[in-house]
């Protein structure tokens, strides 16, 4: 497994970096922990000429909890999220997803930005932002831009990122209340089979507030207001539950792999969403 | 392609080589550097038998190109040892029989380096799952799990007696 | 008492037999500073590596290596028409069958060897892959061996129907034989005349040892003295010599193979693959060192997988649960070649080994091999030859009789079991079982998980399911089993021809340390530190002072190599008996010192002491001197022994495991609870090692039980060619276990040793495997196929309507 030739960048700050891409076009593709893409090197599904490597570029590994917005540099690593007590704080799902993805070696090198940039629908971090509701900042030629991560995702592997864009921060609100990321894998190293991100915010054991996204259940991540909704004003009983089960599992749409067949991932998205609301409920 | 010129410290000692860009971490130290220690398994970041650490990070080195790691500090499970004698760690794996055929060994122990630093008081939980990165196929990680909490348990007294 | 203190602490230096000596390759293991074939680096040396079908039955219409020739830095591409005129396109298999070494005219599986590019290093010989262009016409592909039997697409064009293969006539196109043991006729009497009658298929799906390091070699050709050496992971590189030599030509004394440090082998390093051959002819053309190493993929896709046998099963037995008889046939998918590394005779291995722990009056086997559009393989994984396959079928085959007779399956088997006395004990499949006593293993292994205690658990928890209380349901896994393990008496066990009797070769310094050489290999067992243990009982040098040698074809004497759980029951053995053959001279020679007759001396721990005498004595160390230094009249100097060892029988370790597992219902993941292992190997050398290989071989079935395959979609696409989705377990997945034992020596065996290392892949499997069905097992569950993976287990649940 050995990856086809290329040439190396490291630029030091984010225009450099941006120029480089616009200036190599088709063949450049950004480096950030290589965790996803090198891989896909190495198996020859992706050849590149040139890789801009994102490590030197110092602001965007900046982690900042201000006036109650999250802002996230790209090349923070899925290990900073988890070891930031700052972040823990301000947003405890974060670390309890990060946990879950990969091993810790992989954790070290991973990164937010390539995480939610890349695409693949096993992600996990591109369903838990959207369920945080989070905004990407992009920089391109012609400067910066906003996308909400809602907004984001088109098919597998496509995203609303123009290829000389750069997805410079990841921002959010800050949570209250309950929150959960379930996720069932085959064994530590493994994506999803399906996993959850849930957010609950309630007042005298009624929901007030809720955000529901899952990872995997389809080529994009299925963030559902609906499902949210069906949880809004309800005290997370049976029926409220059952609803917003409902609700999720017409939004999804997923395939057959080696982690089973259709009916049972289906079968598989609901119980884990049902067990994700039932602990957010709890600790909100 | 052209090769660039590639700076590493390794093992403390300052390195410099002519590298393709492309060449996977772990063959710049096997090959380039003649340090076998590490191995390779799986090559796709799944086995953890090339973990190195680089930067102060526990990493799986054929997943980190060459380029990536010019400029930076690795160290090998070569490293870990001093002259005199075995790492704790190395004692300890050798004590609870942590080892059989010893391919993920260097890996392990190397890792196990890290998580120790980081959580130099772990449970068995803890252990297990800061290991998860590095498959062993002969041991059924029992005994690894048993010779890094010795080990950890060592290093602490260690620590208490010279304060 | 002086003396007493004085023989404890001298048998505490010898570190002999039953300690826990710590073991000697550590030190350089845990450095790294092993020495593995992907380490051993020549001057001048090429890289080579394969062009792999990406079909799994094509015809190839053209191979065009132009481009990839033209790639500065490859030397050669090599395709089945440079090997015609050596003849060395196709190569023998070890199961009396031929294999391509690269296609020749067609693929008949997906990583099938097509060319063999050879460059200057790993990264020009990929790019150089990439370059080569084949041109394919797929063809039908099968990949079901029940099909195979029945359809028209002919897989092996190069054979013949109406001529027999290597195991007698063939019945079909894609039939490879039908081996039988057992008496048929009366077997289906017993059956049809029973008052009960279970029947199930069970299917043990194919999979693959893995070890951590893949294979390889390094070959390098001397053309100036013509000699060829040959570095590679080979668990039996004296064999690898001879079949080098058969078909290189080249004269055997003019070959060395050396195994280094072996990454794990589990059996997937016994066979001889396309990249050996294909190194070696490299090298010869070239004249420079040629390495080959397979990557992870190449390894699961290519190289020997294992298992996949579909066992039909019929028991019988009476309203009380004694069995009356068994009836087994197999389909075995053996893949696009017969490439079994079985010995000769037996083309199904050991598997009649499935009568199990039981006292079974009659059975029958019969198998049928038969071509896929698979790769080929069918070693022993961590088991003696389809040990495990037989183990698992019987243990499940007991369990479905426990439901059709409504009976706790604990007290079926022990109605059933072989009782103690009964040994040596003659299986209906015509098996001489050593030593046993299952019933005192049995008792103990229930009483230290509290059985009772668990099945009433159990049915509470059931209950409290019913109630809609709980979605976890409990399962107890249990398995009494029995190994068959040691090939074996050259009588009737050979690999190739040569006979499975192993080696040990002993030299003893004057200074009174030794170096020893077997023909073996180990591959994290340990043989550095138990083989000198067994040598430090028997010839009293402290194994600290002993050198085992092993896997270079110059210096160790011949042996059939490591596997199967051969070394200690043959080459610990050979061992044991090269010891006394020392002891007996070292006699001679300390009577002469004394000046005695050797009756009048006898051996203590370390030294030959005068009867009554206790301070006449002679060390060995004395005797290993004298032995240089004195002219004894009538013997020989020097201090040396061989022991070429032909076991009279095979050995029977047993073992009872009771796995405690949660399932829940809605998601089909599972916890292991409890895992309680006792082994019965007969003399424990090293009780540390000993349970190192159990924590490990019970690992190896987790996986395999848990989620562990080699599947293929329709067009035989290997699905699981990566750890992405073959599943090795993590530290995570794994539980802790909880060893015993029982010790019930061998009484053929110079020590009473049987061998252990397979035992707990060998029972492991069948208690994971029944942890689950028993846990549905209240339910209606009969028969569930492996792995038990997520999906497969909901899908159990959700057929028996558990998901309301
Ligand atoms: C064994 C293994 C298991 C894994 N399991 C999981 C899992 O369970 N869940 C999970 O979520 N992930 C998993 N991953 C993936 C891992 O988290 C990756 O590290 C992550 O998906 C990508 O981050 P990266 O920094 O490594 O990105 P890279 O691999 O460097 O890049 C990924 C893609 O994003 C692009 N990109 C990266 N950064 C930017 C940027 N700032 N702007 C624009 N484009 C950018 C790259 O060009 C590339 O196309 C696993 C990986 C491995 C090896
Ligand atoms: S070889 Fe690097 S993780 Fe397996
Ligand atoms: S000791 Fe063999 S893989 Fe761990």
């Amino acid at each position: 497994m050995i990856p086809s030739a290329f040439e190396y960048h490291r630029p030091a700050d984010v225009a450099s970096a941006v120029k480089l891409l616009a200036e190599l076009g088709d063949d450049a593709r950004v480096l950030a922990g290589g965790h996803s893409l090198i891989p896909m090197m190495k198996l020859r599904m992706a050849e590149l000429e040139h890789l801009v490597d994102l490590q030197a570029v110092a602001e965007l590994k900046a982690i900042s909890v201000e006036d109650g917005t999250v802002s996230l540099g790209a090349m923070v690593t899925q290990h900073d999220l988890i070891d930031s007590e700052e972040l823990f704080r301000a947003a405890p799902i974060l670390r309890e997803t990060a946990l879950q993805i990969a091993d810790p070696q992989v954790r070290y090198m991973g990164t937010i930005g390539g995480n939610v940039a890349n695409g693949d629908p096993g992600n996990d971090m591109p369903g838990l932002m959207q369920c945080l509701g989070a905004t990407y900042v992009l920089e391109g030629p012609e400067g910066r831009r906003e996308v909400a991560a809602r907004d984001f995702y088109e098919a597998a592997y496509m995203t609303d990122r123009a290829d000389d864009e750069i997805l410079v921060q990841v921002r959010f609100a800050a949570t209250t209340g309950g929150y959960a990321y379930e996720k069932q894998k085959r064994k530590i190293g493994d994506y999803a089979t399906a996993a959850a991100a849930v957010l609950i915010e309630a007042e005298g054991g009624t929901v007030t507030r809720a955000s529901i996204a899952m990872t995997n259940v389809s080529d994009t991540p299925v963030w559902s207001e609906a499902a949210a909704d069906a949880l809004t004003g309800t005290t997370c009983d049976d029926a409220a539950l059952q609803a917003a089960v409902d609700a999720m599992l017409a939004d999804i749409d997923p395939q057959e792999d080696n982690r089973g067949p259709i009916e049972f991932k289906r079968h598989l998205a609901g119980v884990i969403l049902q067990r994700a609301i039932a602990r957010a409920f709890q600790r909100a | 392609m052209s090769k660039m010129h590639i700076k590493m410290t390794v093992n403390g000692q300052k390195k410099e080589l002519l590298s393709e860009p492309r060449q996977l971490l772990i063959h710049v130290l096997r090959e380039e550097l003649g340090l076998t220690g590490p191995h390779i398994g799986c090559e796709t970041s799944h086995c953890g038998a090339c973990t190195v650490e680089m930067n102060g990070k526990s990493v799986k080195s054929c997943t980190v190109f060459a380029a990536q790691a010019d400029g930076a500090e690795v160290t090998t499970i070569e490293g870990l040892g001093n002259p005199d004698g075995l790492h704790v760690l190395q004692e300890m794996f050798k004590e609870h029989h942590g080892l059989q055929c010893g391919f993920c060994t260097p890996g392990m122990i190397t890792r196990a380096h890290r998580l120790l630093q980081e959580n130099p008081n772990p449970t068995e939980e803890e252990v297990r799952f800061g290991m998860a990165g590095n498959l062993c196929r002969c041991t059924g990680y029992q005994n690894i799990v048993k010779a890094i909490l010795a080990a950890a348990a060592e290093m602490n007294s260690a620590k208490e007696a010279a304060q | 008492m002086k003396d007493f203190d004085d023989r404890e602490e001298r048998v505490g230096k010898l570190k002999g037999l039953g300690c826990a000596r710590k073991r000697v390759e550590d030190a350089r293991f845990t450095q790294g500073k092993g020495n593995y074939v992907d380490d051993v680096k020549l001057p001048g040396m090429l890289f080579g590596d394969f062009v792999r079908s990406p079909y799994a039955h094509a015809r190839i219409k053209s191979i065009d290596a132009t481009a990839a020739l033209e790639l500065p830095g490859v030397i050669a591409v090599l395709t089945a028409e440079d090997l015609k005129p050596l003849n060395l396109h196709w190569m023998p298999t070890l199961a009396g069958d031929k294999q391509m070494v690269l296609a020749d005219g067609k693929v008949l599986f997906q990583g099938q060897e097509v060319a063999f590019v050879v460059a200057e290093d790993r990264y020009i010989a990929a790019d150089a892959i990439e370059l080569v262009e084949v041109d394919y016409e797929d063809l039908p592909v099968i990949v079901d061996p029940f099909e195979a039997l029945t359809t028209d697409v002919v897989l092996r064009e190069d054979l013949d129907t109406s001529e027999p293969g290597a195991h007698g006539p063939r019945k079909h196109h894609n039939h490879i034989f039908l081996w039988e043991e057992g008496d048929k006729t009366a077997t289906e009497q017993a059956i049809e005349s029973s008052e009960v009658v279970a029947e199930e298929m069970v299917y043990y799906h194919r999979t693959h040892p893995c070890p951590l390091e893949t294979c390889g070699c390094v070959a390098s050709m001397d053309k100036v003295n013509g000699k060829l050496t040959l570095w590679g992971t080979f668990q039996a590189p004296h064999v690898v010599r001879t079949v080098a030599s058969l078909l290189s030509g080249i004269a055997e004394h003019d070959i060395r193979v050396i195994s280094p440090d072996i990454g794990g082998g589990f059996g997937n390093k016994v066979g001889v693959y396309p990249g050996y051959v294909c190194a070696i002819v490299a090298s010869i053309v070239t004249g420079k060192p040629v390495k080959w190493i397979e990557d992870r993929m190449d390894n699961l896709m290519a190289t020997a997988f294992a298992r996949d046998y579909w066992m039909k099963g019929r028991i019988s037995a009476t309203k009380e649960g004694k069995i009356t008889g068994l009836h087994c046939h197999v389909t075995a998918d053996h893949g696009a070649f017969d490439a079994c590394a079985d010995p000769t005779k037996f083309p199904a291995g050991f598997f009649h080994i499935c009568t199990g722990s039981y006292d079974i009056p009659v059975a029958y086997v019969g198998v049928d091999g038969v071509y896929t559009n698979k790769a080929p393989g069918g070693v022993a994984y961590r088991c003696s030859f389809r040990v495990t396959e037989a183990a698992y079928f019987i243990e499940r085959m007991i369990e479905v009789l426990a439901i059709e007779l409504n009976m706790d399956a604990a007290e079926l088997r022990r109605i059933n079991f072989i009782r103690a006395d009964q040994f040596p004990y003659h299986s209906a499949l015509g098996w001489e079982y050593d030593s046993g006593d299952y019933h005192t293993a049995w008792d103990k292994a229930l009483a230290a998980v509290d059985y009772e205690g668990l099945r009433k658990e159990q049915a509470e928890r059931v209950e409290a399911f019913k109630r809609g209380e709980t979605r976890t349901l409990l399962g107890i896994g249990l398995t009494h089993f029995t190994e068959i393990v040691g090939a074996g008496p050259v009588k009737n066990c050979d690999i190739l021809g040569m006979g499975m009797f192993d080696s040990c070769e002993i030299r003893i310094h004057p200074t009174g340390s030794a170096t020893a050489r077997l023909g073996t290999i180990s591959q994290g067992q340990g043989h550095a530190t138990t083989f000198g243990q067994i040598l430090a009982s028997e010839i009293g040098i402290s194994s600290d002072n002993i050198t085992i040698e092993e896997g270079d074809t110059d210096t160790a004497p011949y042996g059939l190599g490591t596997y199967g759980s051969r070394s200690t029951p043959v080459a610990g053995a050979a061992a044991a008996m090269a010891g006394r053959k020392i002891r007996a001279k070292a006699q001679m020679i300390a009577a002469y010192l004394l000046e005695v007759h050797d009756g009048d001396l006898e051996w203590d721990i370390d030294r030959f002491v005068v009867k009554g005498a206790p301070d006449r004595f002679k060390t060995m160390t004395e005797i290993a001197y004298a032995a240089y230094n004195q002219a004894i009249p009538g013997l020989e100097p020097g201090l040396e022994a061989v022991s070429y060892y032909d076991p009279p029988n095979m050995t029977y370790p047993f073992g009872a495991y009771i796995c405690v597992m949660e399932i829940d219902v809605d998601t089909g993941e599972h916890k292991i609870r409890q895992f309680y292992a006792l082994d019965d190997c007969g003399t424990r050398i090293n009780p540390m090692v000993i349970e190192g290989q159990v924590h490990g071989g019970l690992t190896e079935a987790l996986a395999i039980a848990m989620g562990q395959e080699i599947a293929y979609d329709d067009l035989g696409n290997c699905k699981t060619g990566t750890l992405m989705d073959f599943f090795l377990p993590t530290a995570v997945e794994t539980p802790h276990y909880t060893t015993d034992h029982t010790e019930t020596p061998s009484p053929h065996h110079p020590i009473g040793a049987k061998g252990v290392g397979e035992s707990p892949n060998v029972g492991g499997v069948p208690a994971f495997s029944n942890a689950v069905h028993d846990a549905f097992r209240a339910f209606g569950l009969r028969q569930s196929h492996m792995p038990h993976d997520h999906w497969r287990v909901w899908k159990i649940a959700h057929d028996l309507g558990l998901h309301g």
